[in-house]
């Protein structure tokens, strides 16, 4: 680590400051005394299921299909999680299950 | 992902099988309706502990394996509480040291908070002491469980919440340390476990897309991110993604602001009318309804 301690410090209290800003300000943008905006109602409606979709893509983001094992691991596992969720609607053993496919894939054939 | 029932549209009436005496005084049993809401919010967030275990623990290891001392991870878990965050300020801390950058950048990674929040500023409503901290710990995780769960009649709306939200960040906590202290001794390799991030994000897309018979909002948040990704790239995409969202919803609001007939019954259900229709859970049970 190249930072001082007070470095460091600083960078952990700047970076809790930033992902706080980002969860307090619609609240603050819109207190509970007045009604917020009627688009805004819609948005807080929609955002949901958009907001998983995004959450999905941004994990995957640093996957690289031109390189490397070009996103096979990745597909195959997701393609088995995909068969075991809509097979057993069981949360754990499909994250389980996807993870540890995932955890053999790269540690013994794309490796 | 968290067994969502539909209890809210059923059990309304008094006659319902709930272990509860019928038609609970609004303020005479608090302590009940808290205890409710707990053994409703735990199993719910079984999951998120299992996930949290892996996701903290391999934070922890990573942490531990890159030199740093026990206190780093474990308040960084405590201050930020955004996992995606909390990896990408391990290599803040290994670069040069640029604060303006880190504020910035936690700005972007996180900006998908601001949309969370629209989300939540109507079940959030009337929360009093609980809200601030409701909002300070909305991970994804939480925002997923509180936005999305039907919360039993006979339990208080504002101590599920927050049950979540405690248990979620204290199970990320624990994980953390836990992953620290132990998680070098494992006897075998976790190369690849950081993959329980995606395997989570993308089962609850799959239980909200078979939970949902509209897709468009779903496939938008696909579809937007993905182009953006393409285009932007890997460290550039978030914010064009969400901009591009946004400008989507509006143009095609025509066609997707009647969801009203489908959230009563589904896994979202309209802050305004739970709120109305749940008077009792507040203390003081003169919240008018919110005017949807």
């Amino acid at each position: 680590m190249t930072m001082s301690l007070w470095q460091a410090v600083a960078t952990i209290a700047v970076v809790a400051f930033g992902t706080m800003l980002t969860r307090f300000v619609p609240f603050l943008l819109f207190p509970e005394s007045k009604e917020p905006p009627r688009f805004i109602r819609y948005l807080g409606k929609v955002l949901p299921y958009a907001m998983t979709g995004l959450l999905v893509v941004y994990s995957l983001k640093d996957v690289s299909l031109m390189s490397g094992s070009h996103g096979i691991p990745e597909a195959i596992a997701m393609l088995a999680i995909i068969a075991l969720h809509v097979w057993k609607k069981n949360m754990l053993l499909s994250i389980a299950g996807g993870t540890i496919l995932y955890m053999l894939l790269v540690q013994l054939v794309f490796v | 992902m968290f067994t969502v029932t539909n209890q809210d549209q059923t059990t309304r009436t008094p006659t319902a099988t709930s272990v509860m005496p019928p038609a609970p005084a609004p303020s005479g049993d608090a302590p009940a309706r808290r205890r409710r809401a707990f053994e409703a919010a735990l199993p719910l967030t079984l999951p998120i502990a299992a996930g949290f275990l892996f996701l903290g623990c391999s934070y922890g290891l990573l942490m531990h394996a890159k030199g740093f001392a026990f206190w780093y991870p474990v308040s960084m878990a405590f201050f930020i509480f955004a996992g995606s965050m909390e990896f990408v300020t391990v290599n803040l801390l290994l670069s040069a040291f640029n604060p303006l950058a880190a504020f910035l950048l936690a700005i972007m990674v996180n900006a998908r908070h601001l949309f969370y929040g629209l989300s939540m500023l109507g079940k959030f409503r009337n929360m009093g002491w609980k809200k601030p901290y409701l909002i300070f710990a909305m991970c994804d995780e939480t925002f997923a469980i509180n936005s999305s769960a039907t919360i039993p009649p006979d339990a208080d709306r504002g101590w599920f919440m927050l049950f979540v939200s405690l248990l979620n960040r204290w199970y990320w906590i624990g994980g953390t340390a836990l992953g620290w202290l132990v998680g070098g001794l494992l006897p075998f390799s976790t190369r690849g476990i950081e993959f329980v991030l995606t395997a989570l994000f993308l089962v609850i897309f799959l239980d909200q897309w078979m939970g949902e018979r509209r897709h468009a909002p779903a496939m938008i948040g696909v579809l937007a991110s993905a182009l953006c990704l393409c285009v932007f790239g890997a460290d550039r995409f978030m914010i064009p993604a969400l901009v591009l969202m946004l400008i989507l919803f509006a143009v095609l609001r025509p066609y997707l602001d009647d969801m009203k007939a489908d959230e009563t019954v589904g896994t979202v259900t309209t802050d305004g009318e739970t709120a109305a229709a749940e008077t009792a859970d507040d203390e003081q049970g003169e919240q008018k309804e919110n005017g949807r």
